[in-house]
């Protein structure tokens, strides 16, 4: 580790500090409707769809909507892939992508997950980049941004039963939260080089006389949509490693700044709205500490290196120009440091966008990426996602404070009683028994096992990170499992839709059933929700249900894995 | 219920398709090929009218008059349509005598000491495209270069040093070297007695 691998790490967690005030005042504005100069824009769209903007809806007409919009712009997703081949704006004539391919991917991309057993530069058209790829990432996010204000709403407002309007939420969203942001984000991606054309791809002769074919594209729109909605499709198979996506460091910094921008002024903006800006610093605190727990444990980790390597003669010690440590995987302009903290910054958001490769990352380093997705992607988390994942915990963490000293707990004024907790509960428990079951599954069946390309305990931490990747709605992977079969392929989509609805429509249930209640006044036995008490306990609640679920599937994957390097064993 | 949303639910899908997926990345096109065209054009690097790759792609180079690029997972290596790491794990047999024949080739070409190999230039990067290497890793290749060439090790140390970018702001990322470029201006320094390498302009 070094001095500047430390320095880039601490502005970075200044810049995330600084940012979190304006942008959650920025959120307000957009979601309280007094932003308002796209309103022609959105007041034709109103009328066209047949939206009443002023109707406030219950929580399961909130919920129906969005349901509906998924599957609605899912089918066209499907749709548009497999007609690929006849649609134009498709340079290369590919033709329409495979049943279980277009599903998988129309499941993903909805999911704000972004998966992909397919790679962009060989099997998409422009148009279907743009149109629905890109089109996803900025209705999901819209959309989880949505679910999260519903459910922020249901907090604040007292004895309403009314959590707003979904059409509203994702009009608005997308045109004042998502869109100005990725118009300037992309134009100051391509200031710096990434792509942005619609040329076919173009044939150089390389110094030595060998042809190159260099892929071409609208990269730069896509990419900065793909950070700022935390959905993390890359464009290119390498992802952000890739150097027309990602091509210096400062592009690195902003995309990292760019996944925590709306997580983190989500947290201000629902300070704002239960009028406790004091809590929404303390959500705040509880996902900086264990986003800093985990950028440690990755820099160290890789920074230290690989001990079979170091035997094999690499200089695993920085300095003179090297970059020492664990470098499969890595690009030599982001180095140790930011690719570490790329990968915490990515899966404790559910963006999934990669810069290095995780599959290659020691199993220390590779844990915390798994771990982060495991902790249901909530420190700062995805758009929307990691609010209401984060209020569950927090609802939980009173729950327990309460049932310690025997009191009917309340958060924010609300009393938590039984359906409270039994939404909570669910949401908590769907999460792994879909991971669990899945990974069970697929590493004991035939068609779970073809899809290696490591064996030994690494085999089963990649079974192990796509399920959670998928179900956490990451995208990222331990790209080694080749998920292109119809197994995998289904049983991946299907993760990515049961961890997005199967946990979304509980938070909005949460949220409806909040609304109804009305707010009693805070006594001397309230447990206080802005003291550093409150943050462990949140952090402990957090670490504890992470815990009891996955350590022992971790110590059966990354934890033996690291044993073993140790000890020099090879597979 | 479902049915009175699913006319917002359809509109809505096609009026923001062709808003974020039509009008915004068209936009995006038109002011980034007024601004800067080279860049949204892919950073490419034309040499007497031929293009010889990108600035910002890696190629692979085995002549031992040219700096090596690391290792390259992509197709057979540094193919832009192939891109991606090797994808294997820190206990992979496969990864560790990859990594075991590439410190052995350079010990035999620059004359690295075992133990000593920068950790940059013997294994893959995640885009299987790395434009650079470190400074440490061009440092080791200098003399080997300078041999080939004819030409005294400091002239192309110098080289080296010139094409060498620091850190951005003195702070993000890492120190790097870019191959293509170094080696376009090694081929640049005249060398009149070599008529298979003529000088570029």
């Amino acid at each position: 580790m070094t001095l500047n691998g430390w320095l880039q790490i601490l502005v970075f967690a200044a810049a995330v500090l600084l940012v979190t005030k304006p942008m959650g005042l920025y959120i307000l504005k957009v979601y309280d409707g007094t932003m308002r100069w796209l309103a022609p824009v959105e007041r034709a769209i109103y009328r066209l769809g047949g939206v009443d903007p002023d109707e406030d809806q219950h929580w399961t007409r909130y919920a129906a909507g969005l349901l509906l919009f998924s599957a609605v712009s899912m089918l066209v997703t499907y749709a548009a892939l497999r007609l690929q081949g006849h649609l134009p704006l498709n340079p290369f004539h590919r033709a329409g992508v495979t049943d279980r391919q277009a599903f998988e991917t129309a499941a993903s991309f909805t999911t704000n997950t972004d998966w992909q057993s397919y790679s962009g530069e060989t099997t998409m058209s422009y148009l279907s980049q743009m149109t629905q790829l890109a089109f996803h990432n900025f209705a999901s996010a819209a959309a989880g941004v949505a679910a999260a204000m519903a459910l922020a709403r249901g907090i604040a407002r007292r004895s309403a039963g009314k959590i707003g309007n979904f059409w509203v939420d994702l009009v608005r969203g997308t045109l004042y939260l998502f869109l100005p942001f990725a118009f300037v984000l992309a134009l100051l991606f391509a200031q710096q080089g990434v792509i942005q054309n619609f040329h076919p791809y173009v044939t150089a002769t390389t110094l030595e006389g060998a042809k190159q074919v260099l892929a071409m594209g609208p990269v730069a729109s896509q990419e900065a949509i793909k950070q700022l909605g935390t959905n993390g499709g890359g464009f290119f198979n390498a992802n952000a490693a890739h150097p027309f996506e990602n091509p210096t460091p400062w592009t690195n910094f902003l995309s990292m700044l760019a996944i925590f921008l709306v997580p983190a002024g989500l947290t201000y903006t629902f300070g704002r709205m239960v009028r406790r800006q004091k809590h929404g610093w303390a959500l705040w605190s509880a996902m900086f500490v264990l986003f800093a727990a985990g950028v440690t444990t990755a820099y160290w980790a890789e920074a230290k290196g690989n001990p079979i390597h170091a035997a094999a003669g690499v200089d695993v010690a920085a300095g003179h120009g090297n970059p020492g440590g664990n470098m499969e995987g890595k690009e030599v302009r982001f180095g140790i440091a930011t690719s570490a903290l790329y990968a915490t910054v990515t899966t404790d958001a559910s963006c999934g966008a990669v810069n290095s490769v995780p599959d290659s990352y020691t199993p220390l380093g590779g844990m915390v990426p798994l771990v982060n997705i495991q902790l249901g992607e909530l420190i700062f988390g995805g758009v929307g996602s990691g609010l209401y994942g984060m209020l569950v915990m927090a609802i939980l963490t009173v729950f327990i404070a309460g049932l310690m000293v025997g009191r009917t707990p309340e958060y924010l004024g609300k009393k938590i009683q039984s359906r409270e907790v039994r939404m909570a509960m669910l949401y908590v428990l769907i999460f792994p028994v879909v991971i669990l079951l899945f990974t069970a599954a697929s590493s004991v069946l035939p068609a779970g096992l073809k899809g290696l390309s490591n064996a030994g305990p690494h085999g089963l931490s990649e079974i192990l990170y796509a399920f959670s990747s998928v179900t956490g709605n990451n995208g990222s992977a331990f790209a080694g499992l080749n998920g292109q079969s119809y197994y995998y392929n289904t049983l991946l989509g299907l993760g990515t839709l049961f961890g997005r609805f199967a946990m979304m429509v509980p938070a909005l249930a949460l949220g409806g059933f909040l609304a109804e209640r009305k707010i009693v006044p805070a006594t001397a036995g309230t447990f206080p929700v802005t003291s550093p008490l409150f943050v462990a306990l949140l952090v402990g609640v957090i670490l504890i249900v992470g815990a009891l679920t996955f350590v022992p599937a971790l110590a059966l994957g990354p934890i033996v894995e690291h044993l073993l390097m140790n000890a020099g064993r090879l597979f | 219920m479902l049915k009175h949303q699913l006319r917002p639910a359809i509109v809505l899908t096609f009026a923001l398709m062709v808003i974020v997926g039509l009008v915004y990345p068209g936009l995006v096109t038109g002011i980034a090929q007024l601004l800067f065209p080279r860049r949204a054009n892919g950073s490419l690097v034309v040499v007497n009218g031929r293009v010889v790759g990108s600035r910002l792609i890696g190629q692979t180079f085995a002549s031992a008059r040219y700096f090596h690029s690391r290792p390259s997972a992509a197709g057979t290596g540094y193919d832009d349509t192939l891109s991606g790491g090797s994808n294997l794990g820190p206990t992979s047999a496969r990864l560790d005598s990859m990594i075991v024949q590439a410190v052995d080739s350079e010990v035999r070409l620059d004359r690295a000491v075992k133990g000593r190999v920068p950790s940059d230039l013997v294994t893959a990067s995640g885009s299987g495209l790395d434009p650079d290497i470190s400074p440490a890793s061009a440092a080791l290749q200098v003399a080997r270069v300078a041999r080939a060439r004819g030409l005294p090790d400091p002239v192309v140390r110098a080289l080296v040093a010139r094409h060498t970018r620091g850190r951005t702001f003195g702070l993000l990322g890492d120190p790097r070297v870019n191959v293509l470029a170094l080696n376009l201006a090694l081929d640049s320094v005249a060398l009149p007695h070599d008529p298979r390498h003529p000088p570029v302009h």
